[in-house]
C-alpha cells in the first residue's frame, strides 16, 4: 500500500461504504460524547421515530454547559441561572435513562467539561473516530484520534446508526520545528499558529501537527493545541500517538487492561504518518520565536505578541474589531486595564493549567477592582487541585473557586462579564458578546492570565517567574 | 424513503447585504439563546445584539431592520461565514426567520453542512462574483437547486458548485437519517469485522 497519513489511515480504517461521487461515505464513530445543549432535539427525533440508541457502549454524556458553578443551597437546590437551563439539564438526565446511556452527572465524580471529562476516563483513544455536538471535539485528536464536531442532525444519525455520511476533508500538516521559550506555552503555539494561518486557513483540512516541539507537549498540552483547531476553522486537529500518549493512558477506567493493553498499545504505534506521505498542504512553524501571545480583535485569528504593537487595521471592518475592543493600534496589549480573568475551559482548565497559574497566584493578591474565576475542567481536576492546596492558593489570591464547568467560555450558566468590561480568558472564543453582551475578550494563557490579575492589566507572565526565579 | 425535509428547487428574492467577514455562530445566534430544547422559535433571536438596541426596539442601522431587507430570503454575507460553533442553532435560527440562503466566498464546513441537511442553502461563489454581490445589496436573485445557478437581474448567471448528494436530498426533500438507516447490513457487517480483528 503507498504511504499514507496518520489521518488517511484513520479514515481508511472507518469507512463503512466508500465514498461515490454522487453519495458521501459511510463513516463508522467509536466514541460519541453527549452534552446537554445539542442533543435534545435528536433525542426528541428518535423518540418520533421509535428508534434507540445503536450502541449505548460506544455513548457517554456529561453535563457541562449549562450548569451552575456555584454550589447547591442548603437544600441541596443548584443555582440555574435560569429555568431554561435547569429544564435542559433534567431533559439530559431523563435522555439518558430512556436511552440507556452512561452519564457523568451531577452525582458522578468524572463529571466534568465534555473535553476534559472524556480523555480522563480514559473513553478516547487512539485510532478512534470520536464525535460529538460540539466543535471543541477537536481536542481528543491529540490522542491521535479523528475527533471532530458535529451538529443536532447528526447528533440523530449517530445515535440511531453509530454512523455518518461524511465526505473526506483535505490533510494539513502543521510543523513545529526547535522548542518554545519559558514562559511561552501550547496555548501561545496555538494562538501563533491561528494568527499566522487566518481564522479560515484551515477550512476544509484536517490539520496534523508535528514536528520537535510538538513531540516535546505533555498530552494536557496536546489537547490545548487540538482543542482550537476549529478555531482555524479545521474540521479535527491530530497529533500521533506516543510513548507520552500511552503512559497518560495507562491504568485509566476505561482503557484495556494486562494482555488487552499491550496489544493496543503495539495496534495504536502504527498510527503515524508513513515516510513518503503526502499532505495536501504544509505550513512551518518556529517555536522559538513565539512570545506569549493573546488576542486584540474579536476573532481567534487577531493575534499579537503581548508586547508587540497591535497592528493597524486592514480595512473598515478591522477597524470595527479595534473599535469594539477599544484598543489602539501602535500600543501593546501588555498595560491594558483587565476588570475580570477567567480560568477554565476545555483549552485551559486541566491541572497543569491550575498549577501553572497557581506558581504565579502564590503569595500575591489579585489587583483592587478585578474579578477572577477560576473554574476546574472536571470534579477530577478540581479533587487533584485541592488535594495539592491550589484552590486555597486562588482563594488566598482574592480569586474565586468553583465548580467544574464551562461557565464564563460560553457563558451561558449566569457567569458572565458586563457590558464593555475586559476579560482576560484561557477559553478560546473572543466572539463579539462571546462571554457576555458587550464583553471584551482577550485569549490568553494561563501564566499570562494569572500575571494580568495580579498586575490588574495585561501583563507578561515572564516578569512573575523571573521575579521568582531571582527571589 | 422516508422524506422530513420540504424539497427545495428555487429560492427567488431580493439580497440583504451583511458585508462583514467572519459573521461567527455567537452572532447568528448568541450563547445565551442555546437553552432550549426545540428547534423552533429562534427566529426572534437571530443576530439578537446587531438586531436590537438597548431597550428591547429594533436597531434601525442594522441591515437586516431596513425596510429593503423587509421578506429578503437571501443573505449574501462577507467571507468566512457561519464560523465558531458547531451549533444547529445558527441555521435553525435563520431558517425560523426567513433566511432561506446564504452566499458567501467561504461558508465553515460545520455550519454548511449543517445548514443543507435542514434545507438552508450555503452557497460558494467566486471571490469577483462575491465582491459584485456585496456592491449591490438588494438585487433580485433566483438560485436554481439542480442547475446550480443563481440567475442576476440582467439575465447573467452565476455557477455555484454543490455537492450531488446534498442537491439530491434538498431537491427531493430526502431525509439523511433514512438514507443511512439503510445502510444497516453494511454498518452490522463492519461491527463485526472490527470485533474480529480485535
Ligand atoms: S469549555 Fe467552552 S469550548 Fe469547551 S465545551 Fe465548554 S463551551 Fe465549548
Amino acid at each position: 500500500m503507498s504511504a499514507r497519513t496518520l489521518f488517511d489511515k484513520l479514515w481508511d480504517s472507518h469507512q463503512v461504504v466508500a465514498e461515490s461521487a454522487t453519495t458521501p461515505g459511510v463513516l463508522y464513530i467509536d466514541l460519541h460524547l453527549v452534552h446537554e445543549v445539542t442533543s435534545p432535539q435528536a433525542f426528541d427525533e428518535l423518540r418520533s421515530r421509535g428508534l434507540s440508541v445503536r450502541r449505548r457502549d460506544r455513548t457517554l454524556a456529561t453535563l457541562d454547559h449549562s450548569t451552575p458553578t456555584l454550589p447547591p443551597d442548603a437544600n441541596g437546590k443548584r443555582p440555574y441561572y435560569t429555568p431554561e437551563a435547569e429544564a435542559q439539564v433534567a431533559m439530559l438526565e431523563k435522555n439518558v435513562v430512556d436511552f440507556g446511556i452512561d452519564l457523568m452527572g451531577w452525582d458522578s465524580p468524572n463529571r466534568g467539561i465534555v473535553h476534559v471529562a472524556g480523555p480522563e476516563v480514559g473513553a478516547t483513544q487512539p485510532g478512534m473516530t470520536i464525535v460529538c455536538g460540539d466543535s471543541h471535539t477537536a481536542t481528543h485528536g491529540a490522542f491521535g484520534a479523528l475527533a471532530f464536531g458535529i451538529g443536532t442532525t447528526e447528533v440523530g444519525h449517530v445515535l440511531a446508526t453509530q454512523c455518518l455520511l461524511q465526505r473526506k476533508p483535505k490533510s494539513l500538516a502543521i510543523r513545529v520545528d526547535g522548542a518554545l521559550q519559558p514562559g511561552v506555552t501550547a496555548k501561545d503555539l496555538i494562538l501563533h499558529i491561528i494568527g499566522r494561518i487566518g481564522i479560515g486557513g484551515g477550512t476544509g483540512y484536517v490539520i496534523e501537527y508535528t514536528g520537535e516541539a510538538v513531540r516535546a507537549l505533555s498530552m494536557e498540552e496536546r489537547m490545548t493545541v487540538c482543542n482550537m483547531s476549529i478555531e482555524a476553522g479545521a474540521r479535527a486537529g491530530l497529533i500521533a500517538p506516543d510513548d507520552t500518549t500511552f503512559e497518560w493512558l495507562e491504568g485509566r477506567e476505561r482503557v484495556p487492561k494486562g494482555e488487552a493493553w499491550n496489544r493496543a498499545v503495539a495496534q495504536w504505534r502504527t498510527l503515524t504518518t508513513d515516510a513518503g506521505a503526502r499532505y495536501d498542504s504544509e505550513v512551518r512553524i518556529d517555536a522559538s520565536t513565539i512570545q506569549p501571545s493573546v488576542t486584540y480583535g474579536t476573532h481567534p485569528g487577531m493575534v499579537v505578541a503581548i508586547n508587540a504593537p497591535v497592528p493597524a487595521a486592514a480595512d473598515a471592518l478591522e477597524q470595527r474589531a479595534l473599535d469594539y475592543m477599544k484598543v489602539t493600534a501602535g500600543k501593546p496589549m501588555a498595560g491594558e486595564a483587565v476588570d475580570v480573568v477567567f480560568i477554565g475551559s476545555c483549552t485551559n482548565a486541566r491541572l497543569s493549567d491550575l498549577r501553572a497559574a497557581a506558581q504565579i497566584m502564590r503569595g500575591r493578591q489579585v489587583a483592587a477592582g478585578v474579578r477572577m474565576l477560576v473554574v476546574p475542567g472536571s470534579e477530577q481536576v478540581r479533587r487533584d487541585a485541592e488535594s495539592e492546596g491550589l484552590h486555597q492558593v486562588f482563594r488566598d489570591a482574592g480569586a474565586e473557586w468553583r465548580e467544574p464547568g464551562c461557565s464564563m467560555c460560553i457563558a451561558m450558566n449566569g457567569d458572565l462579564a458586563q457590558p464593555g468590561q475586559l476579560v482576560v480568558s484561557t477559553s478560546n472564543r473572543n466572539f463579539e458578546g462571546r462571554q457576555g453582551k458587550g464583553a471584551r475578550t482577550v485569549l490568553a494563557s494561563p501564566l499570562v492570565a494569572a500575571a494580568s490579575a495580579i498586575a490588574g492589566r495585561v501583563a507578561d507572565p515572564r516578569e512573575y517567574i523571573e521575579q521568582e526565579a531571582a527571589a | 424513503m422516508s422524506k422530513t425535509t420540504q424539497p427545495l428547487a428555487y429560492v427567488h428574492s431580493r439580497t440583504a447585504v451583511l458585508a462583514n467577514e467572519n459573521i461567527d455562530t455567537d452572532r447568528i445566534i448568541p450563547a445565551r439563546f442555546l437553552t432550549t430544547t426545540e428547534r423552533t422559535g429562534l427566529g426572534k433571536h437571530c443576530f439578537e445584539d446587531w438586531r436590537y438596541a438597548a431597550d428591547g426596539s429594533d436597531n434601525p442601522a442594522f441591515v437586516l431592520n431596513q425596510p429593503v431587507s423587509r421578506g429578503c430570503a437571501i443573505i449574501v454575507a462577507g467571507h468566512n461565514f457561519g464560523c465558531g460553533s458547531s451549533r444547529e442553532h445558527a441555521p435553525w435560527a435563520l431558517l425560523d426567520y426567513g433566511i432561506r440562503a446564504v452566499i458567501s466566498s467561504e461558508i465553515a464546513d460545520i455550519f454548511r453542512g449543517n445548514a443543507l441537511k435542514n434545507g438552508l442553502l450555503a452557497i460558494v461563489v467566486s471571490e469577483p462574483e462575491h465582491r459584485w454581490l456585496i456592491e449591490n445589496p438588494g438585487i433580485e436573485l433566483r438560485i436554481d437547486v439542480a442547475e446550480g445557478t443563481i440567475r442576476l437581474p440582467d439575465g447573467g448567471n452565476i455557477h455555484f458548485d454543490l455537492d450531488a448528494f446534498a442537491r439530491h436530498c434538498l431537491l427531493n426533500g430526502v431525509d439523511q437519517l433514512g438514507f443511512l438507516s439503510q445502510q444497516e447490513e453494511a454498518i452490522s457487517a463492519y461491527e463485526t469485522r472490527m470485533e474480529q480483528a480485535a
